[in-house]
């Protein structure tokens, strides 16, 4: 089978420097976009927005939703939607504060701040969270009910579940250990962030290095090496850059002075402490790196994929699209326990309207980090830097002091605009 | 000599409409049977029971001999039966390596998916069929009719089939495509490999095949081969439903 249109490709062809780094422009475009966003609120703010106390908060306060984002973009690629995302994370808060609060020390005698603890209660929200989402998964795929209506329903089921398990009271305060994943209760300080930092860097460049022998062993032709060598920068430039961010903020002395005390111990004068990396965000790097694994190198997410490309086809290739649905589901109520642990460690207690409205959020940010809700295209870095986009729009204006009805108004013109901007985009690049 | 496909007194019905009606074809190695009929007449719905897209409401599929059962699409290909369907069946997100081993992923020694072997896999298949594919790198949105068909045909091909169904394979292409898809035809046929070719196109058949079954409203209304009868002859069986009268 010839055709006329492939002989022509052969011609050289001038390649501009984004072409030659294979770098993706709609993510430059959003990376670009979230840098205007940034710099005018830190000029509206005077110089308040890029410090590094709210880039540490802003990031805090990020990890939630997008942990969620991440596996929402799954059941979007999958042309389903989860409306119940919220919910499920309040059942999962309340049965994992119950656990650590009252069953574990009734029943099982242990004191809360054991070291088990938050070992069993985290594991039983996970398990609470897959249980759930499979169930959901379950009806959507093997019964055909639409996700919409599975997840609107789950929306009310799930929301007053947890609601009906506490009796409507707010359960407190957590474990100490299970609340160092709220963020500000548990950074590594200065040292293993830098550490953890060097680490991740050192892999990048690994996995840049293997993946450019791999293409040669197959005889593909590769990036030149300065091209790699300049990726490898900017890849180790901007992890030791966000490392050294977090842990130019400081504890503030006071707290600092508390914390010697509640050792016994006098404060040596002059001692400062970095807070670093707080756990939440390395969980959700962890978390981003999973599923970025999973979507483009197993074969769940090849078929999560080329079922939301074209249903039929992986249906007719030997995909079970059923159980596929089930799987996708069930990863969601599990990134949903996840979530619930930073959310109520966060809070250091679980309240009845943990998680509400994050539903909107959570499908907010995964659609403006570009997943189509027609199926098929998404990106799990594209839904993290949509749930950065979206809390630093919010926690911008809040700074600039744009009244509350003003800042929703706004976040709902950004989210409609941005898929304008994605559509017409994919219309020029032929990419639709 | 017992023929590689036997499917006997196949029905299926939708809702009451009996679309596949006690029909009873077969298939040898290296042989090419061509299945005609209009629109509607059951050659696609018949087929789609042995592809396992479809499960048959009673009747017996063998193959070489031996009663199978085929509940899915993987029961087909753990058979060796491959299918190039009308609307080829790709994820038009996906890359053509991706499409070629979608369900059948070459993956490395830790169960990740191995890209780059699959690629490296999809130019070799490609070279032999369509010297001129060049766009590895693209989702499959972006070919034209005859890359995309072609991909169709690599996919088939690739995995060592034994039985190959190809429905309307040259609907959407050009003469020298379709020149090109006899050819392989012919090839394939010369490996041994049995085909199932449904198609409006009687001029194909007559040319393609060993023998034709004609269907109409659901039934055969007989399989003849294909130097017995005349085009017309032919015609007459899809329009009328009537058999040829022998002397």
């Amino acid at each position: 089978m010839t055709d006329a249109a492939d002989t022509g490709a052969a011609a050289p062809k001038r390649r501009s420097l984004i072409d030659t780094l294979e770098l993706d422009t709609r993510l430059l475009g959003m990376i670009g976009a979230f840098i205007i966003l940034c710099v005018t609120f830190d000029l509206v703010t005077d110089g308040r927005f890029l410090t590094p106390r709210n880039i540490f908060n802003l990031t805090i306060q990020t990890v939630s939703v997008a942990i969620m984002a991440t596996g929402m973009v799954f059941v979007i690629v999958c042309r389903h939607i989860d409306l119940s995302v919220g919910a499920l994370l309040a059942t999962c808060s309340a049965s994992m504060a119950m656990i650590q609060t009252s069953i574990l020390p009734q029943y099982f005698g242990m004191e809360l701040g054991g070291p088990m603890i938050w070992v069993i209660a985290a594991a039983s929200g996970i398990v609470v969270g897959g249980l759930i989402g499979a169930l959901q998964g379950w009806l959507v795929g093997y019964l055909t009910i639409p996700a919409f209506i599975v997840t609107l329903g789950g929306l009310l089921i799930w929301r007053n579940v947890g609601w009906y398990m506490t009796d409507g009271q707010t359960i407190g305060p957590l474990d100490p250990t299970f609340m160092m994943f709220g963020g500000t209760n548990g950074t590594l300080g200065a040292g293993a962030s830098w550490a953890i930092g060097a680490l991740a860097a050192a892999f990048c460049v690994y996995a840049i290095w293997q993946g450019r022998r791999r293409k040669q062993k197959h005889g593909f032709t590769v990036k030149p090496l300065w091209a790699e060598f300049a990726l490898g920068l900017i890849a180790v430039g901007a992890i030791m850059g966000f490392v050294a961010i977090l842990n130019s903020y400081e504890v503030p002395t006071r707290r600092l002075a508390r914390m010697f005390a509640a050792r016994g111990e006098e404060m040596p004068e002059g001692y400062t402490e970095a807070y670093g990396l707080p756990i939440s965000v390395l969980l959700l790097i962890i978390v981003a790196i999973v599923m970025t694994i999973i979507a483009q190198r197993t074969r769940l997410g090849r078929y999560i994929f080329a079922t939301g490309g074209n249903p039929d086809a992986a249906d007719l290739s030997g995909v079970n699209t059923r159980l596929l649905t089930v799987k996708i589901f069930a990863l969601v109520g599990v990134l949903c326990a996840i979530s619930a642990v930073v959310a109520s460690a966060r809070l250091i207690n679980h309240s009845n309207d943990i998680g509400t409205l994050d539903e909107l959020r959570v499908i907010a940010a995964a659609v403006i980090g570009g997943t189509a809700l027609s199926g098929g295209i998404g990106t799990i870095y594209g839904a993290i830097l949509g749930a950065l986009v979206m809390q630093s729009l919010q926690s911008g204006m809040a700074m600039v002091g744009v009244d509350a009805p003003l800042q929703n108004i706004v976040v709902g013109l950004v989210l409609v605009v941005a898929v304008l901007i994605d559509i017409i985009y994919r219309r020029r690049t032929g990419d639709a | 000599m017992t023929p590689l496909v036997e499917m006997l007194d196949i029905s299926i019905a939708f809702g009451g409409v009996k679309a596949v009606d006690n029909v009873s074809v077969d298939l040898h190695a290296g042989e090419v049977v061509g299945l005609l009929g209009h629109n509607g007449a059951g050659k696609s719905t018949l087929i789609k029971i042995l592809s396992g897209a479809y499960p048959k409401d009673s009747g017996e599929i063998r193959i070489n001999g031996e009663a199978v059962e085929i509940h899915n699409p993987r029961d087909a290909r753990a058979l060796n039966i491959e299918t190039i369907y009308q609307t080829l069946a790709l994820a038009d997100n996906l890359d053509a390596a991706s499409n070629l081993f979608l369900g059948r992923e070459l993956t490395t020694a830790f169960g990740f998916v191995d890209d780059d072997a699959m690629e490296a896999e999809t130019r070799k298949i490609m070279g032999r069929l369509n010297p001129n594919f060049q766009k590895f790198k693209d989702p499959v949105k972006a070919l034209s009719g005859g890359q995309r068909q072609s991909v169709a045909i690599a996919r088939a091909v690739y995995f060592n089939a034994k039985i190959l169904i190809m429905d309307e394979p040259t609907a959407a292409l050009g003469p020298q495509e379709t020149k090109m898809v006899a050819e392989l035809i012919g090839e394939l046929k010369k490996q041994g490999i049995g085909i199932f070719l449904i198609s409006h196109d009687i001029h194909d058949v007559m040319d393609l095949c060993d023998r034709v079954s004609v269907m109409k409203n659901g039934q055969l209304v007989g399989t003849e081969k294909v130097e017995d009868v005349t085009d017309d002859e032919i015609l007459a069986m899809i329009i009328l439903g009537k058999r040829p009268e022998r002397t």
